[in-house]
């Protein structure tokens, strides 16, 4: 009985490409479609990379807040609650929340020297948190206020249904924004690997699929999985050699107090410079070498592509499920051909998370900016035992000598 | 109404409270001054308040399953159903009270023990509901699948607190080393592995069921272990973070039924159609008064004050320390207004006590909201009580949802206003950097310091 119907497919081609393409029988047009897009798609992706860090960051925001909505509008249907009172403002309010808590949290690290020298930035960045949390509860006390007699069930869903959107779109966002600020190749090589996967595994699916992969996904073959695997792994080699000799990919993006800009320049670190690898005796007869000259991001890229290849697809099938238990066949209509902006980041999901977790294991530690500015926060006796702790820590290490004034 | 003594039911139910009970060293508190006559007087009063509170019990209807102890029927067979209600909500209620005190008597290790099962047990019932709701009882791998997903975030929280607490006692031991320097990938890792399973587990049929029940178990998460997590964090802060929060909602329960009993007459909100205005206003006064009183006693007492900390060689919790200046005794002018009705012109109170009128204060205005959430809950889901677990007050969850929101307040208060980052976790930090940052934050952290004049001119001090 709460099953919706299923809306008539909108059709949201431009008008431009359905003259040219008026010739072609339908089958056809269908593919060129997604095919233009697909291009279109990719030639975006370049343009916005070539113009720097901070379009990449509003790109990734206008992202979130298009599949947040998505998903919330879904949900209304799903429920029949365009009426309910309050809620749309509601939903609107708690996104505004969680992303000023967590480009509060982002920002306040990133922005230190900028944050600084204003008396009301310092204010807010001091007590953020708590700021944060009234802003929360205000929305949460509006949320009991706004419980009606005849719906509460579906308010309670939709209460629900809005938190598990904001956990999974919004926290994945601003986990995509701290990798991209380590350094914009850590941005560039996943999203790439798990593009290159979803295409790769579709073509070696459509030349040599035979054997279906998953209920959820009829139109996966293990074919197409493994396929897709190996030339992903071999892309993302290929793709990261490239990456890791330029400055602009590889240096963590910082800003510039000066220029008011940021700056991705930067000595490269030793994970981009280059390194003689002996090749496995097993690989050397194959491929004839005995070393090979490589950059230690390229193992690093094994790992991400092996993840976006194997474990990646998991989002796109959860996606799929989601869509069959609501009975629907695109998120939203967004991009012609392909559905909405969902349809194209299922997978990316688990790639965002996943990254920022192994770059906070494997690859570099806390942050020093942010190690700082908690320094400058404690009381002054407890600053001056630490400053004494690392002093002699430092001068143990031979880092500091003990009679310079450092 | 019948006479009621302590006596009446002393045959049966011995209140463990003695006085004697808190002249006792407890094991876990070191050194602590016996200042008997205030403290058993305090404690005295609110035990036996609770105790003649309990005759105006809760009159809510007769639960369905009946879990009263067999002995409590006997005793009270001969009362009217009524009465046997009131009396059996009484009875629990200052049963649940003497059972807090004893954990707290029990010290800090026992306490976390405490919150973890009620943090389990709160997880279960929520999720049963959900399976009732859903009619979901034989979806596949599902209940393991939620008790799963509990034990990987439960894994990542006290991992994450344990190794800030811990760390000696970590670095010491090579497998638990590993463990924590890699925490956050193996939690990553686990969490993958409950999601994959539950992805592989979907079947044709049951799609969309199966997605409700993965959202509910994913919401309930959120609201209990985060809130669980956040409660022992304030615990290890200081055992008075701990008591006064969960003190002044159990105060403002009692003391808004206590006026809103004797004196209610508007209504408060649809939701809750026993609560009333006056109740609310009068319990508001009633926990600022009660947090006010309960903080003095309280920050006297080193054991409740100071932060709990792991001792390395004792391989036990300890809580000793200086007394930090919170909760030191100052003189504070009062302000011309209530100088006239108080008559005093200075006061001598702890800055803890200050603190405590913000927490009392977030517990009765703001607590009672998550208690709103939860009858709206109750409401929509067509249940009763969550549970039937203690008898005449329902599930554990219908005891904790004012608690919630209180927990995470207490949480955001700590680490806004009253203590900043832990020293010891910035220097681990700073020890995982590389030489030319670490040499970076120094020279900063030295300009700043001769900067403040904390540190004698370019001299080491």
């Amino acid at each position: 009985s709460d099953i919706p119907d299923v809306p008539p497919p909108t059709d949201s081609t431009p008008e431009i490409l359905k003259r040219a393409l008026s010739g072609l029988s339908a089958r056809w047009k269908n593919w060129w479609i997604r095919g233009i897009l697909s291009l279109a798609m990719i030639s975006g992706f370049f343009l916005i990379i070539y113009l720097g860090s901070f379009m990449l960051m509003l790109l990734v925001l206008s992202i979130q807040v298009k599949c947040y909505h998505e998903i919330i509008t879904i949900g209304y249907r799903v429920y029949h609650s365009y009426d309910l009172p309050w809620f749309r403002s509601l939903s609107w309010y708690f996104l505004l929340c969680v992303n000023y808590f967590f480009y509060g949290e982002t920002v306040a690290d990133y922005f230190a020297t900028f944050v600084q020298r204003r008396e009301q930035l310092q204010f807010l960045i001091r007590y953020h948190r708590f700021i944060s949390f009234a802003l929360y509860l205000t929305g949460f006390c509006m949320f009991v206020l706004s419980l009606v007699k005849k719906h509460y069930r579906l308010q309670f869903y939709m209460f629900a249904w809005t938190h598990v959107t904001l956990l999974i779109t919004v926290t994945q966002s601003h986990l995509v924004i701290q990798n991209l600020f380590e350094g914009m190749i850590w941005f560039l090589v996943p999203i790439s690997s798990v593009i290159c996967n979803d295409i790769t595994a579709y073509i070696f699916g459509f030349f040599f699929g035979r054997t279906p992969l998953i209920k959820l996904s009829p139109k996966k073959t293990w074919e197409g999985f493994i396929g897709g695997f190996f030339s992903t792994v071999v892309f993302g080699f290929i793709f990261s050699y490239f990456l890791a000799q330029h400055q602009y990919f590889v240096c963590p993006v910082e800003y510039n107090s000066e220029t008011n800009r940021f700056v991705t320049e930067c000595e490269p670190s030793e994970l981009f410079q280059m390194k003689k690898y002996s090749v496995p005796p097993l690989l050397q007869a194959v491929l004839g070498w005995e070393t090979v000259n490589m950059y230690p991001f390229q193992m690093h890229s094994f790992a991400l592509s092996t993840f976006a290849s194997l474990i990646g697809p998991f989002g796109g099938f959860f996606a799929s499920g989601f869509k069959r238990a609501f009975k629907i066949k695109d998120f939203a209509d967004t991009i012609p051909g392909h559905g909405g902006i969902m349809d194209r980041f299922d997978c990316q999901y688990l790639m965002a998370t996943f990254v920022h977790v192994y770059i906070t294991s494997f690859i570099r530690g806390p942050n020093p900016s942010k190690l700082l500015k908690q320094l400058l926060i404690l009381q002054p006796e407890q600053q001056l035992s630490v400053y004494k702790t690392l002093k002699s820590h430092l001068v143990e290490k031979g880092i500091l000598q003990p009679s310079l004034r450092g | 109404m019948p006479p009621k003594t302590p006596g009446d039911v002393s045959h049966v139910f011995t209140p463990v409270y003695q006085p004697e009970y808190f002249l006792l060293l407890p094991l876990w508190c070191r050194s602590r001054v016996v200042e008997s006559e205030s403290e058993n007087k305090l404690d005295g009063e609110t035990a036996s308040d609770s105790e003649s509170k309990s005759e105006f019990g809760g009159s809510s209807p007769v639960p369905t399953s009946d879990d009263t102890p067999e002995v409590l029927n006997r005793a009270l067979s001969n009362l009217s159903s009524r009465w046997k209600n009131w009396w059996v909500r009484g009875i629990l209620t200052l049963a649940m009270i003497t059972f807090f005190f004893i954990i707290i008597y029990l010290g800090p290790m026992v306490l976390m023990t405490i919150v973890m099962c009620v943090q389990i047990k709160c997880f279960h019932e929520i999720i049963t509901i959900g399976y009732n709701v859903y009619h979901s009882y034989d979806l596949p791998w599902f209940r393991t699948l939620s008790w799963y997903f509990l034990l990987c975030v439960n894994y990542f929280f006290y991992g994450e607190t344990v190794t800030d607490y811990f760390f000696t006692l970590v670095q010491r031991e090579e497998p638990l080393r590993i463990l924590s320097k890699y925490h956050r990938f193996i939690s990553f890792a686990l969490y993958l592995t409950g999601f994959c399973m539950f992805v592989l587990s979907l079947v044709k049929k049951h799609y969309r069921l199966q997605f409700y029940m993965f959202g509910w178990t994913h919401v309930t998460l959120l609201i209990v272990v985060t809130q669980s997590h956040l409660i022992i964090h304030n615990l290890f802060e200081g055992m008075i973070w701990f008591i006064v929060p969960i003190s002044c909602v159990i105060c403002n329960d009692i003391m808004a039924y206590m006026f809103g009993f004797f004196f209610g007459r508007t209504p408060l909100i649809k939701l809750s159609p026993k609560k009333t205005w006056e109740g609310f206003i009068g319990g508001f006064f009633s926990t600022v008064l009660f947090g006010l009183l309960l903080s003095y006693v309280m920050s006297g007492y080193r054991c409740f004050t100071c932060p709990v900390e792991f001792n390395n060689d004792t391989n036990s919790f300890t809580v000793d320390c200086e007394p930090s200046e919170l909760f030191q005794l100052q003189e504070y002018n009062i302000p011309v207004v209530l100088q006239s009705v108080v008559g005093w012109k200075t006061v001598r109170m702890y800055p803890f006590q200050i603190h405590s009128i913000a927490l009392s204060t977030f517990a009765s205005l703001i607590g009672p909201f998550g208690g709103f959430f939860a009858s709206g809950f109750k409401r929509a889901f067509k249940i009763k009580d969550f549970a039937n677990t203690i008898p005449g007050h329902g599930g554990i969850m219908d005891r904790f949802d004012c608690q919630y929101l209180m927990a995470t307040f207490v949480n955001v208060y700590i680490a806004s206003f009253i203590r900043g980052p832990n020293p010891s976790k910035l220097i681990q930090q700073f020890l995982t950097l590389r030489p030319d940052q670490q040499l970076h934050i120094f020279n900063t952290l030295k300009a700043h310091l001769v900067d403040r004049g904390i540190l004698g001119s370019l001299e080491d001090a």
